[in-house]
């Protein structure tokens, strides 16, 4: 048998994506655009909480959504009809986008005229915390029908998010959800967890979500 | 599910790896996988086997996981232990005040080539 030569590579697999990812937020910040990485689980309410959010700042931003899906264009269609700038990305099976794929989407989306673009990255606790996409902040939404001991059971979802959405604050009185437990759980993976809890629906809490987006785009972009 | 984009990232960092080292074939490549890094190995394995069929200079490789322990050290005691046991609460005070050291790597470490 022929002798076999071994090279050594001693490379995270994250490095190439992390190293594209710093690229794109520099990038973001020469054009004064603000990326927003929109984490969650499936129905959390991503696109229920993105309509309000858009609702209350579309006035004062320019704002342009990337829905990123494994497949259909329901999310994109619906967040349309606001009339904000808005495609769909398919990201063929994954269950999540890499910087290399939100490259692309901020390419087709063109962000010269965009403040705040927002992407809705696939409906997952896991896998899209792992791929660092470029965005200048992480936010996750974790719903109340989930269950307050996420935080533990997803601990790097809520370590690589600066802020963290409860949605669907409205029915409460239907679930064991414990909200001081949730705050507990989530600041001791993240102490510097700011969280907003609220209800997209009814639209509870989403002003002071909203405010708080709005002063981290206009500091950006400043 | 997120392995697949994981093997894909793999395949990339190898190609380049073959271009700057004018390579033809690979014959493996060695992954050190962590215990607690959230890939599961047979997974990986699986999505190895679909996707080197695409790519001419790592048709037919191999993959082998070596998997690395993981370590968490308490901040409060400063005593380490082993992570997948104890999880990230330290079994000697009780504190939730830790930190892994090791144990989440997915790294590629070496890769063997017959050229």
């Amino acid at each position: 048998m022929d002798q076999l030569r071994i090279i050594e590579v001693k490379q995270s697999v994250f490095a190439n994506n992390d190293a594209e990812a710093a690229r794109i937020k520099k990038q973001l910040k020469v054009n004064k655009t603000f990326l927003l990485n929109l984490m969650a689980g499936p129905g959390a309410g991503k696109t229920t909480t993105l309509l309000r959010t858009i609702g209350l700042l579309k006035d004062r931003l320019r704002i342009g959504v990337m829905e990123a899906d494994i497949d259909s264009a329901v999310d994109a269609e619906l967040v349309q009809t606001t009339g904000v700038k808005t495609i769909q990305l398919h990201t063929g099976g994954m269950c999540h986008l890499d910087a290399g794929m939100t490259e692309q989407g901020l390419m087709e989306l063109g962000i010269e005229d965009i403040d705040l673009a927002v992407l809705e990255n696939v409906g997952n606790l896991v896998c899209p915390a792992e791929f660092d996409t470029g965005a200048v902040k992480n936010v996750a939404i974790l719903s109340v029908p989930e269950g307050h001991d996420k935080p533990l059971k997803y601990p790097l979802m809520f370590e690589v998010c600066h802020a963290l959405i409860i949605n669907k604050i409205d029915v409460l009185p239907y679930f064991d959800f414990d909200m001081d437990k949730v705050v507990e759980y989530a600041h001791m993976r993240n102490p510097k967890l700011t969280i907003f809890p609220v209800s997209a629906k009814t639209g509870e809490g989403m002003e002071a979500w909203a405010e708080w987006l709005k002063k981290e785009v206009i500091d950006w972009n400043s | 599910m997120h392995e697949l984009g994981i093997v894909f990232h793999i395949i990339d960092t190898v190609e380049k790896v073959g271009a700057e080292n004018a390579l033809t074939s690979v014959s493996s490549v060695t992954m050190e996988v962590g215990e607690v890094s959230a890939v599961i190995s047979s997974y990986l394995q699986d999505c190895w086997q679909w996707a080197v069929k695409r790519s001419d200079l790592l048709n037919g490789a191999k993959l082998i996981i070596e998997t690395m322990p993981a370590r968490t050290v308490c901040n409060h005691c400063k005593k380490t232990y082993g992570t997948v046991a104890y999880g990230r609460i330290c079994p000697f005070c009780e504190s939730a005040d830790t930190v892994l050291l090791t144990g989440n790597e997915i790294s590629i470490k070496e890769i063997e080539t017959p050229d």
